[in-house]
């Protein structure tokens, strides 16, 4: 009887960090004034606020009947694809130039999503390119 | 009911409140987002309050079968994100 009472405050709690994670998230997202900027606050809302909520759901289930742990597989691909798509979202922002380009990386030229390939470059910026009979 | 049970009432509605609001903040940003990527960070962050929100109706409903339902969005999730970004940032998604 206590571990059912001690379960569902442990419940509660955990569905408040997350409603609070998920709160800070959004509001990040519409505050902050730059696309990089912006990029920090939501990826929290991935990794902790929906990790409470899976929490909570576990804690739930063993409160109430026989438990499981299913959300866990739900857990551990949100984290491992979090990284991921901010990284993407990231190339992005570098790509579009929405942010201050990076400083020059102290071994190639110059980042690679900005870098055009040798074949494509004629192309890419025809103004560049004298024509041979002017 | 005891006390306990209806805090975790209260969590709940206050939780559902909470993400629904955090959903429509990320659809604003949607709409304003003035470069590509704010579209795809606010798209991503809508995938994962939709996860929240599904969560939350199977804690809600003492259901378990939502859990295929959730880990179904987030893969898909992830896959859009990802493939929303390489069209982006190559012109084409798979090459």
């Amino acid at each position: 009887m206590t571990a059912e009472i001690i379960g569902t405050y442990a419940v509660a709690i955990c569905l408040l960090i997350g409603a609070g994670f998920a709160m800070v998230g959004a509001i990040g997202l519409l505050k902050f004034n730059d696309s990089m900027t912006r990029l920090h606050a939501p990826t929290k809302v991935g990794t902790v606020g929906i990790g409470a909520l899976l929490l909570a759901s576990m804690i739930h289930s063993f409160t109430v009947g026989d438990g499981s742990l299913h959300e866990l597989l739900i857990m551990s691909f949100l984290f491992v694809t979090a990284p991921i798509s901010a990284n993407f979202m990231a190339k992005v922002n570098i790509h579009r130039r929405a942010c201050d380009t990076p400083p020059e990386p102290p071994q190639d030229d110059t980042w690679s999503t900005l870098n055009v390939p040798e074949a494509d470059r004629e192309m890419a910026s025809p103004a560049t390119v004298q024509s041979p009979k002017g | 009911m005891s006390f306990a049970t209806q805090l975790m009432d209260i969590a709940l509605i206050v939780t559902f409140v909470v993400i629904a609001l955090a959903q429509a903040m990320s659809m604003i940003r949607l709409v304003m987002g003035p470069s590509t990527g704010d579209r795809i960070l606010a798209l991503d962050t809508m995938v994962v309050n939709a996860i929240g929100l599904i969560v939350l109706l199977g804690i809600a409903q003492g259901v378990r079968i939502y859990f295929e339902v959730s880990l179904i969005i987030a893969m898909l999730g992830f896959v859009s994100t990802v493939a929303y970004a390489r069209f982006v940032l190559r012109g084409d998604i798979i090459e």
